[in-house]
């Protein structure tokens, strides 16, 4: 039945006439808008550390986005590739004396290695095992950081120091750091969005609509696919090094499950599939986490409740609401 | 006998009261993923929560209703806690999962994480974190048994003997009843079964409850052994479903087998190299999907 | 022996139309046979003859319209209530065995619908070569046994109207002439049946009447005494 597999995101490129795109860009232009002059006067309003992590998290739904909204695979061990990659930069960054900046490469290179030996073992099957692989995958990965002499166990690895950026730019300072972690937020959201918009991305997407059909068009779906993976595991490794050199330390709960799940929830909430969904998706369920942090575990019965109302009344997100509403195709 | 002999079969009795809970839950999950195409992700929430139900039956119940001495033991929650879990898994279906059969089964996975979340957020907030001792243990299956090789704990014997039954009993109705027939042709075409004249929502119902009434069972078998913790579901399930991309879920009788063999096999590794002993199954996962991706006993995709 | 109007049909469509999800797949079917008749829906693949008995047995997306089953209307009712208030016995194309059940288990799977169903023991009389593979999986059996079995399979329940879906499709002559004793005695027993057909000479000498479906509609209505006459017509509509 054609009709299971198109509810994941409503999204889709190239259709509908003329002025419909049109209006589409026009909006797209408005969120553009209020997302760079956001960050750019958010720490006059907010905890810049607070924004800090919004970023991180947004970043991370986002590329989390390119799998599950995108290509229409379900990742269940997300939590590894940002977790992991945290714990690389940050052994980097304080063990190995490297610069923040090559920190955060060694961090997202091995976030992509990771992706690639996790992608390949779970593209080997479809579906829901997919999702079940990737999270049996990510324990072992749990395990290991867990286990691992350098990474603190429990304690997680305290102490990274932030450093000075190019040698000179002292990011002990607040708003020096606000604003490198800015810019590595805008640049990897705009790589995710031009790997939406490139013949690459349009391949992804014909694979998340029809696989068969890809297949039969002479595609090799399976390297799409690891690749979109590989890409995806990278920029959630460039989320989790940057928030460790932003927070200085990495902690078992970057790698745990529940963070894969968080991520999933972020870009469902937001809107799995749209281009914005997953930035708004994190911001709330991020301040949510702050606002409700006085009551101790009950935000998991939160959380989980949230999941729950997305699955059964809330599919598109809130993004993919709005575009619904203003009956643009993607947003 | 030789030390490492008897150091293995040892680990082995002990791995394979760990291949119980494998397998029963397991069993349940492919019995639900079968015919409802849902993989439960709340499953191991509901092994938490059969256990629970074991402890609350036996300290709390009787204080409720003001009965301070009434302790409900362990064979009443035997059957008393795997009929309430199965009556809560019959609600999820009834209400929530109903509503997604027509969608990707992603939802259904991402609707049962969500459940999951929310039960073990409660038990958190309602119970010690860390975990509290069962104090119900039957009197009868107290204290040890002597295998020859080693000395035993009674319940332990018990459990693994009590659980083969339980699995044979399941696998015998499912691949040998009438009922079990209905099952199974549910399975191949739920459409022609129903136009057969059966109630199939019905039957999805009763068999998701039968399922998640498993993983209750299993949750009170686990009480005396275990600690009782809102977290020992949560990790369990993540390793049932390595146990189940290794055995497929297409097979009762492979589902219930990869469950006692991984057991059996966690055991014995730790006896060669302890660390591995929490991974191996893991590994065994990563090994099967480079040489047999669709599983042991795989028929789908 | 037949007539167009009768005086109480047994299953009565009118203006019947169904969709699979957005297609709209029937535009207002119409037909009626009275107990004890045989019909025919012909026409070439893909004209709606299948699914009008699957909208029939409530197995499309949405139907809209009529169908009445000895006066009672049954466009309302829940699937699985079909099949035991209409005493209806449907055999699906591809016949529909369950792979993963002997022979004897996908012979009664299906619930009694009513009081005379044939015993197994008749079953296996009728069907002989049903007798000798009853432990045999549904996955090991021969078209020829699959579709024996898919019609016994519906005897056994006490169906009084059979809905029959291309029976003799892809199947050796000498089994196609078995199935067409089998349907010549059902008849004479006063079962009721509605026969899907590619296979017009096997459908021919059976019916009482001839629908021609087109695009979703009855475009035609052929009397069997008027088969003869009517040859150049029915070539013209079942030309591939």
């Amino acid at each position: 039945m054609s009709n299971t597999t198109t509810d994941i995101g409503e999204f889709e490129e190239n259709t509908g006439e003329p002025e419909h795109r049109t209006r589409s860009r026009i909006w797209q232009g408005i969120f553009w808008v209020a997302l760079i002059g956001f960050l750019l006067i958010a720490p006059a309003l907010l905890y810049p550390v607070f924004v800090m992590q919004l970023l991180c998290f947004a970043l991370f739904a986002a590329a989390f986005n390119l799998l599950i909204g995108f290509t229409g695979l379900l990742s269940f061990g997300h939590a590894a590739f940002f977790g992991g990659a945290a714990y690389i930069a940050g052994h980097a960054l304080k063990v190995w004396g490297f610069p923040p900046l090559l920190g955060i490469a060694t961090g997202t290179l091995f976030a992509a290695a990771l992706g690639w030996a996790v992608g390949s073992l779970a593209i080997r099957r479809q579906g829901i095992y997919f999702a079940m692989i990737t999270l049996a995958l990510a324990q072992i990965v749990y395990f290991l950081v867990l286990q691992l002499p350098f990474t603190g166990g429990e304690d997680g690895l305290q102490g990274i120091p932030r450093g000075h950026l190019l040698g000179f730019i002292d990011l002990n300072q607040p708003l020096a750091m606000y604003y490198t972690v800015a810019a590595i937020f805008l640049i990897g959201f705009l790589v995710i969005y031009r790997i939406i918009h490139s013949p690459f991305g349009q391949v992804l997407q014909a694979i998340r609509e029809n696989e068969p059909r890809a297949l039969s068009l002479g595609y090799n779906v399976d390297r799409f696919k690891l690749l979109a993976f590989v890409l995806s595991a990278a920029l959630a490794g460039l989320a989790g090094s940057t928030k460790a050199l932003v927070f200085q330390f990495a902690s078992l709960t970057d790698a745990h499950w529940q963070m894969s799940g968080e991520v999933i929830l972020m870009t469902l909430l937001g809107g799995m599939g749209t281009i914005f969904g997953p930035v708004v998706g994190s911001f709330i369920v991020v301040a949510l986490q702050h606002a409700l942090s006085g009551i101790g575990s009950w935000v998991q019965v939160v959380i989980g409740g949230t999941f729950i109302a997305c699955v059964l009344l809330f599919r598109r997100g809130i993004v993919g609401e709005l575009a619904r509403l203003l009956k643009i195709n993607s947003l | 006998m030789d030390p490492m002999i008897r150091l293995i079969l040892a680990q082995g009795m002990l791995g394979l009261n760990n291949g119980v809970f494998y397998a029963m839950l397991s069993l349940g999950l492919a019995v639900i993923f079968g015919l409802l195409n849902v993989v439960n992700f709340a499953h191991g929430a509901l092994y938490m929560l059969g256990a629970f139900l074991a402890l609350i039956l036996y300290s709390y119940a009787g204080a409720w209703v003001g009965l301070d001495a009434l302790h409900i033991g362990f064979w009443p929650a035997l059957i008393i806690a795997p009929l309430l879990v199965a009556c809560f898994g019959m609600l999820i279906e009834r209400f929530m999962l109903r509503r997604l059969y027509k969608l990707d089964p992603i939802y259904s996975l991402l609707l049962t994480f969500g459940v999951t979340l929310v039960l073990q957020g409660l038990f958190i907030n309602f119970f010690n974190a860390s975990g509290t001792p069962y104090p119900g243990m039957p009197e009868s299956l107290r204290g040890v048994v002597n295998l020859g090789f080693m000395m035993f704990p009674k319940y332990r014997l018990f459990v693994i003997i009590f659980s083969i039954v339980v699995c044979f009993v399941v696998w015998y109705m499912i691949e040998r009843t009438r009922i079990g027939s209905r099952l199974r042709a549910g399975t191949e075409n739920p459409e022609l079964v129903k136009a057969f004249g059966i109630n199939v929502p019905l039957m999805v119902m009763l068999t998701f409850g039968f399922g998640t009434g498993l993983a209750g069972l299993a949750g009170v078998l686990a009480a005396p052994i275990y600690s009782v913790s809102p977290l020992m579901g949560a990790n369990l399930i993540i390793v049932i479903f390595a146990v189940v991309v290794i055995g497929g879920m297409g097979s009762i009788a492979g589902a219930v087998v990869t469950g006692f063999s991984l057991g059996l096999v966690e055991g014995i590794t730790k006896v060669f190299y302890a660390p591995a002993a929490n991974t191996v199954i893991f590994l065994l996962m990563v090994i099967i999907l480079l040489v047999r991706p669709n599983g042991l006993f795989g028929r789908q995709g | 022996m037949s007539t167009t109007t009768l005086t109480k049909p047994m299953l009565k469509i009118e203006n019947l139309h169904a969709w699979y999800g957005e297609s709209h797949v029937l535009h207002g079917i119409n037909l009626e046979l009275a107990e004890g008749q045989l019909i025919t829906l012909l026409g070439r693949n893909g004209a709606g003859r299948s699914t009008t008995l699957r909208s029939i047995m409530g197995m499309v997306d949405r139907r809209t319209g009529s169908i009445a089953i000895n006066g009672e209307e049954f466009i309302t009712k829940p699937a699985h209530r079909i099949t035991p208030d209409g005493r209806i016995g449907f055999c699906p194309e591809e016949r529909g065995i369950f792979g993963s059940l002997t022979v004897e288990e996908n012979l009664m799977l299906p619930p009694a619908v009513g009081p005379d169903g044939m015993p197994i023991e008749e079953l296996f009389e009728m069907f002989p070569n049903l007798a000798n593979v009853r432990k045999r999986m549904g996955t090991r059996l021969s078209g020829g046994e699959q579709q024996m079995l898919a019609i016994a399979r519906i005897l056994r329940t006490g169906a009084r109207l059979l809905l029959l879906d291309e029976i003799t499709e892809g199947l050796a002559p000498v089994i196609v002439k078995t199935l067409g004793r089998v349907i010549r005695d059902l008849k004479s027993r006063g079962y009721t049946i509605v026969l899907v057909e590619q296979n017009f000479r096997f459908a021919a000498p059976l019916a009482d009447r001839h629908y021609v479906i087109e695009h979703g509609e009855v475009v035609d209505t052929i009397e069997s005494g008027d088969v003869e006459s009517s040859m150049d017509r029915l070539n013209h509509y079942l030309s591939v």
